[in-house]
């Protein structure tokens, strides 16, 4: 879902505009950066396609709006919390129990299908993506909209010089820098390079003695926990005004910026992201003028016609990793 | 000491590799394990490090027992941990990643490996210690399996097991392989060497196997293997007497003449 785009000032300049939509983008890129990463990592460490990506999103934001808006935890305790340090604290216990549900999907689901094609396990995804957004979906009520409250308030714009910038905007590209800076630390450390080790070679990686089922989990695991940050912030204004039914269908917008930066690259799945996030939101506000001939959800399609357009042209994406061969 | 006890690996269900296998492998000792293509020998690395699973092989019969201890249906990773590494064959190393990082994916096992364990990794190949921070993909054939070596070193084995070491390596190449094995075997780890040159494994071995389609054929001393006549004239490229040999007079497991070295 687009959401409502903010609304300028009289007196802003067209350069003023230029940068509050660009960073308008990098925020939305943010989101699809750490979407796409999940998707990257799980897809690198397991070889496995997980359609279900964008219902673990969902399950993620349904959690955090469970703990911030039906039971209020921890506010109810706290009543002089900051409304924010209270949302921050709810989503971290969210991601949490989100990180158990990826794991306990991998458990139950993914497995026992080890060594079976890949088509099958993607198949078996698409399975668990459906059963995830039906359940989600009646946990919210049909058609419903559940809050995940605004943490950083819907108007409570900075502005500087004329650039409009809205709290939340900060929040996730300060949150998105965190996760890369987190996941490139992580990559370093001994399960870290266990990780790229089992991704690069199984067999290998178990012959040192390395637990594959372990790394399978911690990557279902990973994935889930970057899964459930994307989806919180899609459900957070001006993303999305809550978890709805359509959640789900926001993460596969970055679907787009995987193909884009390449199927198994980490580096990738971040400028994927930007890339699709800016451009949708640049060419959705450039192009507006000519909404009556492209019809008025022309910005929802852009990532597709990017993501088309890149498979003519780098069918393995920006980063693609070319295989490392001795000359 | 290791030892392998009527071993039966069966692939797939149906597939019979291993068909009652016995070899061991005495304390701080080196021995060969010989044999031509499809004979079983990778198979029986794959039975002794719990790594059957990962191509749908299963032990059926027989046993394995490490120090005592009945290990046939234990994890690799646990094998690992009780002290039996091995170098793969082919080397596959972790191509992209560092030689550094490759060196602690071998010391996965031992949490907070001290700087000791590395550099002892890079006193015995210093061509590893000059390119830590290279990517060990761009690293050449033989400093490739120094790094793979290097790699089961970091998990301190007590049993390391090294499955065709000098494959597609250069002459001066495999002397120099020939002679860390025998380095590393000093230090006090038994070595189970699986080869088709065999004239390099006999030359280190204290003891060789010889094998035939998933079972033992022959074994010995490696001297007396070394001057067995059908050692020397299938396993060696020697003919000893230089006289003709009629194909029907020689037991079945020696009509596979397969590789001179």
């Amino acid at each position: 879902m687009p959401g409502f785009t903010v609304v300028f000032a009289q007196t802003a300049s067209s350069f003023d505009v230029f940068l509050t939509k660009l960073i308008d983008g990098l925020a939305l890129g943010s989101i699809y950066a750490i979407l796409a990463l999940g998707f990257v990592i799980i897809f690198k460490s397991t070889q496995v396609l997980s359609f279900a990506h964008g219902a673990v999103a969902a399950v993620g934001a349904y959690l955090a709006a469970y703990f911030v808006t039906t039971i209020n935890w921890p506010g109810r305790y706290f009543e002089s919390l900051p409304a924010t340090l209270s949302f921050i604290i709810s989503a971290l216990v969210a991601v949490v129990v989100a990180a158990g549900v990826g794991m306990v999907i991998e458990r139950l689901f993914i497995r026992p299908m080890i060594g079976e094609p890949m088509f099958s396990i993607a198949m078996i995804t698409i399975g668990i993506d459906i059963i995830l957004r039906t359940f989600v979906g009646d946990l919210i009520g049909q058609g419903g909209v559940l809050s995940v409250g605004s943490p950083w308030g819907i108007l409570s714009l900075s502005t500087w010089s004329g650039i409009i910038v809205p709290h939340v905007f900060i929040a996730v590209i300060i949150t998105a820098i965190a996760v890369v800076i987190a996941l490139i630390l992580f990559f370093r450390t001994r399960i870290g390079v266990a990780m790229r080790a089992t991704a690069f070679d199984q067999e290998a990686a178990m012959a040192q003695g390395i637990s594959a089922g372990k790394i399978f989990a911690l990557a279902w695991a990973l994935g889930a926990v970057l899964a459930a940050i994307g989806g919180i912030f899609s459900s957070i204004s001006p993303r999305g005004f809550g978890v709805t039914g359509g959640t789900a269908f926001f993460a596969l917008r970055a679907f787009p910026a995987i193909i884009i930066g390449g199927l198994d690259s980490i580096a990738g799945a971040v400028v994927g992201g930007f890339v699709i996030g800016v451009s949708e939101i640049m060419l959705g506000h450039y192009l507006a003028n000519f909404s009556g001939t492209l019809g008025l959800g022309f910005t929802g399609l852009i990532p597709y016609l990017l993501m088309m357009g890149f498979l003519l042209v780098r069918p393995y994406g920006l980063f693609g990793t070319e295989e490392i061969r001795r000359v | 000491m290791l030892e392998v006890s009527n071993l039966e690996v069966v692939y797939n269900d149906v597939v019979l590799v291993l068909r009652g296998l016995s070899i061991e492998v005495p304390d701080g000792e080196i021995v060969a394990l010989l044999g031509a293509n499809g004979a079983g020998k990778t198979t029986t690395i794959r039975a002794i490090t719990g790594l059957l699973g990962v191509h749908e092989g299963d032990i059926t019969k027989g046993e394995i027992s490490w120090q005592g201890e009945r290990i046939d249906e234990d994890d690799p990773s646990s094998i690992v941990r009780s002290g039996i590494t091995q170098v793969m064959e082919g080397r596959r190393v972790f191509a992209e990643m560092t030689v550094e990082e490759n060196l602690r994916t071998g010391a996965y096992t031992r949490k907070g490996a001290a700087k000791s364990v590395y550099d002892r990794v890079y006193d015995m190949f210093p061509a590893l210690a000059e390119r830590r921070k290279d990517t060990a993909g761009y690293l050449s054939g033989g400093e490739q399996q120094m790094l793979a070596i290097g790699r089961a070193l970091m998990a301190d084995p007590k049993l390391l097991i090294l499955d065709e070491p000098s494959l597609g390596l250069a002459p001066k190449l495999v002397q120099q392989i020939k002679q860390i094995i025998v380095d590393i075997n000093e230090t006090g780890v038994s070595v189970l060497l699986i080869e088709q040159n065999a004239n390099m494994a006999l030359s280190i071995a204290s003891f060789g196997y010889i094998m035939e389609t998933g079972k033992v054929v022959m074994d010995g001393n490696s001297g007396k293997l070394l001057n067995d006549e059908d050692v020397q004239e299938f396993y060696l490229g020697l003919h000893g007497t230089g006289e003709r040999k009629s194909f029907r007079d020689v037991k079945h497991y020696k009509r596979r003449k397969r590789w001179l070295s």
